[in-house]
């Protein structure tokens, strides 16, 4: 099957940019002003919905194919935020023997792991000293070769 | 209350954070063109290694593998140094950068057992948000605050964080154990004098007599005094302060969002950072920008960037330094904010005499800055003789480029999109 008869090609774009609520209220006085908000009114802006705290957000790249059984990928882009108290079920960036991993919180029997949905890993125990949370993945952005 | 916020070892805080690694590591950070050291760990610390230690007489350690040497990223430290500071910002009522890794914070309206309670939890919040240490001092007083900072990071039992209130017996004996040398803006000439009138310790001269010591000094000291007793009389901008870093700022009369204007401004600044810098016969090796629009008006948009340039190599030439904060303008300038405050900061500062020749000294750039040295004297006379701002600069060409040796700098983990760390 090819992609034309998948996604009919469109007979031309559409001149207006996407229909989008106008927000006009701000979340109280305390937090990060959003560095989207000069901008309301006028378009969308992807910081805004991914970005909930500029000052702990950490962008990385992943590499390797630990995580793909829990859809992450070679080249995405993990977006980081230090903030959020990690829980299980989190995905997060964990400090494991000195370098930085992306591995899935969990309590296996009630003791804390961090997974990676791919039997060729093992899980790695969580409450070793030499292992530390850095911060909860938010968002993961996959990009296509377009 | 006022607050004195100090990351620890920042520089190397800041690589530390993007590289687990580098913990309990022995790590220097290096100059970039005059390779040597300006920031340590405590473990190199300890090794006994000296701030501005030149980077080949560390060779024999590099090659056993027991310490570890970078490049400055300043870049990093610029975007590390802002997210601490929005953090505070959270957190307080009005954050006034004093370095780039030192801000004044100021709390209003806590409780006693409040206080320690809220600084305690800022100072987990900055080091979960941000992965930077930091200290955190509190007083009634900068000159105190910053006292309390010092008990803070060296003192165990306080775990990071002090809060000093004039007249409980904490602060009694702290001040006593406190040598004067150690007292914000007491000099080493100070200290000898006062020694001479018996006067030792920080408590000694918070106990003299502020009258006296202003007949017998000076009004900066008098203003010393005052503060140990917990009296705020030092602002900011205050001369007299011990000159690590240089700091021109200043409030716009009203809020503007006119690009030229601030730009106008920041460029004054710059000139007047420079000429502060030659004064004191140091050299600076990077220039920190920032802008802030009016905290207390909620209903505008606010946006309060800073960020920093480094200078090709440590200089206080005014050009050099002028480009540098224009850079660093052009770089978070945003239409559509009202601005009410910018500054310029020079950081890093070297003595002039003491300054390394870079390795890329050259006889042309020797003979080149001999010229250089000559322009800014006659410059700096001409302003002197004739009135400031009798001669300023122009605005230089766009086209000058800065070249950089950063042989082993790591990347900028959070400015660039294809330096981003890797996870796997």
């Amino acid at each position: 099957m090819s992609h034309d008869t998948l996604i009919p090609a469109h007979p031309e774009p559409p001149a207006l940019p996407l229909p989008f609520p106008l927000v006009l209220t701000r979340g109280g006085l305390s937090g990060f002003p959003s560095p989207a908000q000069d901008y309301e009114g006028r378009t969308l802006d992807l910081n805004e919905r991914l970005v909930k705290r500029a000052a702990s957000t950490f962008f990385m790249t992943v590499t390797g194919d630990s995580m793909e059984a829990l859809g992450i990928h070679a080249g995405d882009l993990l977006v980081i935020d230090s903030a959020i108290e990690p829980r299980p079920g989190h995905i997060l960036v964990a400090s494991v023997e000195g370098e930085l991993v992306v591995k899935r919180y969990e309590l296996i029997g009630n003791r804390p792991y961090l997974t990676s949905g791919n039997p060729s890993y093992r899980p790695i125990p969580a409450a070793d000293l030499e292992c530390q949370a850095w911060g909860v993945v938010r968002a993961v952005v996959h990009e296509y070769l377009v | 209350m006022i607050g004195l916020i100090d990351c620890n070892n920042f520089y190397v805080s800041c690589e530390r954070a993007f590289q687990p690694r580098l913990e309990g590591v022995p790590v220097g950070v290096l100059s970039n063109n005059d390779g040597c050291v300006i920031a340590r760990s405590n473990e190199l610390k300890a090794l006994g290694v000296e701030m501005g230690t030149p980077a080949f007489e560390l060779r024999p350690l590099l090659r056993q593998h027991r310490i570890q040497l970078l490049s400055s990223n300043y870049e990093l430290y610029g975007d590390m140094s802002s997210r601490v500071q929005q953090v505070l910002e959270e957190y307080s009522a009005g954050v006034e950068p004093y370095s780039i890794d030192e801000m004044f914070v100021r709390f209003d309206g806590f409780a006693p057992e409040q206080m320690l309670a809220h600084a305690q939890e800022l100072f987990t919040k900055v080091r979960r948000y941000t992965h930077i240490p930091v200290s955190v001092g509190i007083a009634p007083t900068r000159t105190l605050a910053k006292l309390a900072n010092r008990a803070a990071k060296k003192i165990p039992i306080y775990g990071g964080v002090c809060v000093l209130r004039p007249g409980s017996a904490q602060c009694e004996a702290l001040l006593q154990q406190v040598s004067l040398g150690d007292v914000w803006g007491v000099g080493r000439r100070l200290v000898e004098r006062l020694g001479l009138l018996g006067i030792q310790s920080a408590w000694d001269l918070a106990q003299a007599e502020p009258k006296q010591i202003r007949q017998r000094f000076s009004v900066t000291l008098e203003r010393t005094c005052l503060e140990l007793k917990g009296i705020p009389c030092i602002e900011m901008n205050d001369s007299g302060e011990a000159r690590q870093r240089i700091m021109t700022s200043r409030s716009f009369g009203r809020l503007t969002g006119n690009r030229q204007e601030i730009h106008q401004a920041i460029r004054q600044f710059a000139q007047r950072s420079a000429e502060k810098l030659r004064t004191q016969n140091s050299v600076a090796r990077a220039v920190y920008v920032f802008l802030k629009t009016n905290c207390h008006r909620p209903d505008l948009p606010q946006y309060s960037p800073s960020t920093i340039v480094e200078l090709p190599q440590p200089t206080d030439d005014s050009r050099d330094i002028l480009h540098a904060a224009s850079q660093a303008f052009d770089a978070i300038y945003r239409p559509r904010y009202l601005f009410m405050k910018a500054g310029v900061m020079l950081v890093d500062l070297v003595d002039a005499n003491r300054q390394q020749l870079s390795l890329l000294d050259t006889p042309e750039s020797r003979a080149d800055r001999e010229r250089n040295d000559r322009l800014m004297a006659t410059l700096d006379k001409l302003n002197g003789r004739i009135g400031r701002g009798t001669v300023t600069f122009g605005r230089p060409s766009a086209s000058a480029a800065w070249h950089l040796r950063c042989a082993n700098r790591t990347p900028r983990w959070t400015t660039h999109w294809d330096e981003l760390p890797k996870v796997h």
